[in-house]
C-alpha cells in the first residue's frame, strides 16, 4: 500500500524523546501509589492548574484533534459551536454549581454520586453504560490512530495500536490516575506546540484570514451555500439548508448547546474525575473554569487547520506553479466541477516540497487530483475507487484534513513533532478513558456487585487488572470502529444515547429534592430508549439505513448526521426529564436528612468572598462566559 | 504536589526544542528544510526551548521556596 510521506531519523528522535518522558512519568509516580485513593483519585492531591489542564487534555483525544479538524473542513467555522456554545457554558455550570456536590459528597465516581443521591439501580445503569461507552471511545481513538499512521507513514495498523496501547497501559498501570493526569498535562503542551505552527503556516499560505475567507467563499458557492457559510458561526443558522452543519439555530442551541454539552461536561466521569483529583474543594471548582480558557482558544489550533485543508495546496494553485504536473491540474469540486485559483498571486510556494513528495508516485497523483484542497477522497476498499454519495459527489475523507496539513506544511523534524502531538492526543484520550473505566469498573461494578467488603489493597489490585482489561477491550473495539465517515459524528451519537438523558437525571437530582430513585431510573431508561427509537425512525439525507438510523422505518430525514444527532439528544433529554418528574411525583421521596450535601437546597452554599476574584468560581465563571460571548460575536 | 510537573515538562521541551533547533540550524540550507521560506525547525525549536527553560525555572524556584 502506498502512503503519503516517510519519516527521517529526526522525526523518530522526537518521538523517542516523548516516549521516554511518558514512560518515565509512570515509573516516577509508581512509588506514590499505595492505596486505592492514590490509584483511582491520585490521592486528591493535585493543584487546580494541573487538574484544569488534565480536564481539557483528557477530552483532547483523537475525536478532538482529528474529528474537529474533519468537522472544520466539513462544516467550516460553525464547528466552533462545539467550543463556544457546546463546551464553555457547561464547563462554567459544572464548576460553579455542580462540583460542590461531586467533590463535597466524597463520592469516588459519578455513578457513586448517583447511588448516594438516588439508589443502587440508578448507579448500576449508569456504571454499565458508562463503562461500555469509555472502552468504545477508546477503541475509536485507537482505530483512528492505527488507520492514520498506516496511511500517512505506512506503519502497520496492528503494530501502531499495540505500541500506543502498550505505552498507555504502562503509565496508567504504574501511576494510576496520577500517571494519566501528569501525562495529560505534558500532552496538552505537546499538542499546542505540535499544531500551532500548522495554523500559522496555513494562514500565511492563503494570505491570512481574509485570504481564507475569500477562498472559502468559492467552496461555499460550490456546495450551494451563501458566501460566508463557512466563515460565520451564527449568520447562516436561520435555516438548516443555509449552512453546512445542516441544522437550524434552535436544534443547535438546544441539542448541542444545552443537552449534549451539559450532558457531556457535567456528567461524564472521564472529565469530572480530573476535578475530583484536586487538592481542595476550591481547586475542584476552579478546575473546569481554568480549563475553559485554553478550551475556547483550541479552535484556532484544531479547527482552523481543517478549514485551511479545503483551500491550500495544489487545488488552488495556478497551473504550472507546481513542478509535478499531475498535482498542478485544477482539482474537482465535490460535485465534479473544476475548481480554479481565484487569485494565482496568492498561491505561495509554501509547502510545495511536501506536496511534490506526495505526488511523485504516479499511483498517488489521481488521489490528489480528485480531492478538494489537499483532502483526498475516501477510497472504496473493495474497488480501490473513490467513493461517491447518493448525489454522485465525491465523498472526501475529512478525517485526513489535519494529517494532510501536517504532511503538506511540516518539513522533517517539525513533522515528527506534529505526528508526536497526534500520538499524544490519541494517548491522552485513551488514558482518560482507561482510568475512568478502571475506577467505575472497580468501585461501581466489582465492589458493588461482585466482591463487596474486601480490603483496600484488593481493590487496588483489581484496579490494575481492570486497567489491563480496559486496554485489551479498547484494542478489540478498535477493530470494529470503521463505519463512519467522521468519527466525531459517531461519538456525538453515542453521547446522545447515553449522556443526553443523564443530564436530566443529574439536573433533577441536584436541584430538585423531590426527585426519587425510581423516577431517576425510569427516566434514564426511557430517555435512552427514546434516543434509540428517534434514531431508528430518522435518517440523514443520502445515508443508508443501518448504523446511521432508519432501522425502524424512516419517518423523517435530516440534512446532516449532526442535525439528526442533535434532535436525538433533545428527544432523549426531554423524555428522561418528563418521565423522571412524573414517576418521582408518584413515588415516595427520601427524607431530607439523607440528602444533605447531595441536593442544592439542603447544602450550605460555598462562601468564597474573602478570596481574590481569580480564585472565586463565580467571578472566574463570569469572565469565562464574557470571553466566550466575545468570540461568538467576533465570528458571528 | 508530590512531583512538580514542571520538571518533566521543562526537561522534555528543553530537550525537544534543542533537538529541533540544532537540526534546523544544521539543515537550514537543505532543500525542503523550510516551510514557506521560514526556517521553521530552528525558530520553533528555539520557542520550545525557551518554554522548557521557563518551566524549569519555575520548578527550581518552587523547590527553593519549599526547601
Amino acid at each position: 500500500m502506498t502512503h503519503f510521506t516517510s519519516l527521517h531519523w529526526i522525526d523518530y528522535a522526537v518521538m523517542l524523546v516523548y516516549f521516554a518522558f511518558v514512560l518515565g512519568i509512570g515509573v516516577a509516580l509508581k512509588r506514590y501509589v499505595r492505596t486505592g485513593t492514590d490509584f483511582f483519585l491520585s490521592g486528591r492531591s493535585l493543584p487546580a492548574w494541573v487538574t484544569g489542564l488534565a480536564f481539557i487534555s483528557a477530552n483532547l483525544g483523537a475525536q478532538e484533534v482529528i474529528g474537529m479538524g474533519a468537522s472544520g473542513a466539513k462544516y467550516g467555522i460553525a464547528t466552533c459551536h462545539f467550543y463556544w456554545l457546546g463546551a464553555i457554558p457547561a464547563m462554567v455550570f459544572v464548576g460553579v454549581l455542580m462540583m460542590p456536590f461531586y467533590y463535597g459528597s466524597r463520592a469516588r465516581s459519578v455513578p457513586e454520586y448517583l447511588k448516594l443521591r438516588f439508589d443502587e439501580k440508578t448507579r448500576g445503569f449508569n456504571a454499565i453504560s458508562f463503562a461500555t461507552m469509555t472502552v468504545f471511545s477508546s477503541g475509536i481513538s485507537l482505530y483512528a490512530m492505527g488507520k492514520l499512521l498506516n496511511l500517512l507513514v505506512g506503519w502497520s495498523f496492528d503494530t501502531s495500536i499495540l505500541i500506543a496501547g502498550g505505552i498507555v497501559l504502562f503509565y496508567t498501570f504504574m501511576g494510576g490516575l496520577g500517571g494519566a493526569i501528569y501525562n495529560e498535562v505534558l500532552q496538552f503542551f505537546l499538542i499546542v506546540f505540535g499544531f500551532a505552527p500548522l495554523a500559522f503556516l496555513g494562514l500565511r499560505d492563503v494570505g491570512g484570514w481574509s485570504g481564507l475567507k475569500e477562498r472559502l467563499t468559492w467552496v461555499a458557492g460550490a456546495n450551494g451555500f451563501g458566501d460566508g457559510a463557512y466563515t460565520h458561526t451564527w449568520a447562516y443558522m436561520g435555516h438548516a439548508s443555509q449552512n453546512p452543519v445542516g441544522v437550524e439555530w434552535f436544534g443547535l442551541v438546544m441539542g448541542l448547546g444545552f443537552v449534549l454539552s451539559f450532558g457531556y461536561w457535567c456528567t461524564d466521569f472521564l472529565v469530572v474525575q480530573r476535578a475530583m483529583a484536586a487538592n481542595s474543594m476550591s481547586a475542584a471548582r476552579r478546575t473546569p473554569l481554568i480549563a475553559a480558557f485554553p478550551k475556547m482558544l483550541m479552535p484556532f489550533i484544531v479547527i482552523l487547520p481543517g478549514m485551511l485543508a479545503l483551500v491550500v495546496g495544489p487545488a488552488l494553485r495556478a497551473p504550472g506553479n507546481l513542478a509535478a504536473a499531475p498535482a498542478a491540474a485544477p482539482s474537482l469540486t465535490a460535485d465534479g466541477r473544476r475548481l480554479t485559483a481565484p487569485d494565482a498571486s496568492q498561491a505561495s510556494n509554501a509547502g510545495n516540497t511536501a506536496v511534490e513528495a506526495m505526488v511523485r508516485t504516479p499511483a498517488q497523483a489521481p488521489m490528489i487530483e480528485r480531492s478538494r484542497g489537499i483532502i483526498p477522497p475516501k477510497i472504496d476498499p473493495a474497488t480501490g475507487e473513490p467513493l461517491r454519495d447518493g448525489r454522485g459527489r465525491l465523498v472526501l475523507d475529512y478525517d485526513l484534513a489535519t494529517p494532510m496539513m501536517l504532511v503538506h506544511f511540516f518539513p522533517a523534524g517539525l513533522l515528527g513533532l506534529g505526528l508526536t502531538a497526534l500520538l499524544a492526543s490519541f494517548m491522552s484520550g485513551m488514558a482518560g478513558n482507561v482510568t475512568a473505566f478502571n475506577t467505575v469498573w472497580t468501585y461501581d461494578i466489582y465492589q458493588s456487585y461482585i466482591r463487596p467488603g474486601q480490603p483496600d489493597h484488593h481493590y487496588l489490585q483489581m484496579g490494575r487488572i481492570a486497567t489491563v482489561a480496559g486496554v485489551a477491550i479498547s484494542l478489540a473495539a478498535a477493530y470494529v470502529a470503521a463505519s463512519f465517515n467522521n468519527i466525531m459524528d459517531m461519538l456525538q451519537l453515542v453521547f446522545a444515547f447515553v449522556n443526553a438523558p443523564l443530564f436530566a437525571t443529574f439536573a433533577l437530582g441536584m436541584f430538585w429534592k423531590r426527585a426519587t430513585g425510581h423516577g431517576a431510573f425510569t427516566g434514564l431508561l426511557s430517555g435512552t430508549l427514546a434516543a434509540a427509537v428517534h434514531h431508528g425512525l430518522t435518517l440523514p439525507i443520502g445515508a443508508h439505513v443501518g448504523i446511521k438510523g432508519g432501522y425502524f422505518g424512516v419517518i423523517q430525514t435530516f440534512p446532516s448526521e449532526l442535525g439528526q444527532t442533535f434532535w436525538t439528544a433533545i428527544v432523549a433529554f426531554t423524555t428522561c426529564f418528563l418521565v423522571s418528574i412524573v414517576v418521582s411525583l408518584l413515588t415516595k421521596p427520601r427524607p431530607d436528612e439523607d440528602m444533605k450535601g447531595l441536593v442544592y437546597s439542603l447544602t450550605p452554599i460555598q462562601k468564597d468572598s474573602g478570596e481574590p476574584w481569580h480564585r472565586r468560581p463565580a467571578a472566574l465563571g463570569a469572565v469565562v462566559l464574557l470571553a466566550a460571548l466575545a468570540l461568538n460575536l467576533i465570528f458571528w | 504536589m508530590r512531583l512538580d510537573i514542571r520538571w518533566p515538562i521543562g526537561l522534555m521541551f528543553s530537550a525537544l526544542g534543542a533537538l529541533l533547533a540544532v537540526y534546523g540550524g544544521a539543515t537550514v540550507h537543505r532543500p525542503g528544510a523550510t516551510s514557506g521560506g521560514i526556517p521553521i525547525n530552528l525558530s520553533w525549536g528555539l520557542v520550545m526551548l525557551a518554554f522548557g527553560l521557563v518551566m524549569l525555572a519555575g520548578a527550581t524556584g518552587n523547590k527553593k521556596k519549599e526547601g
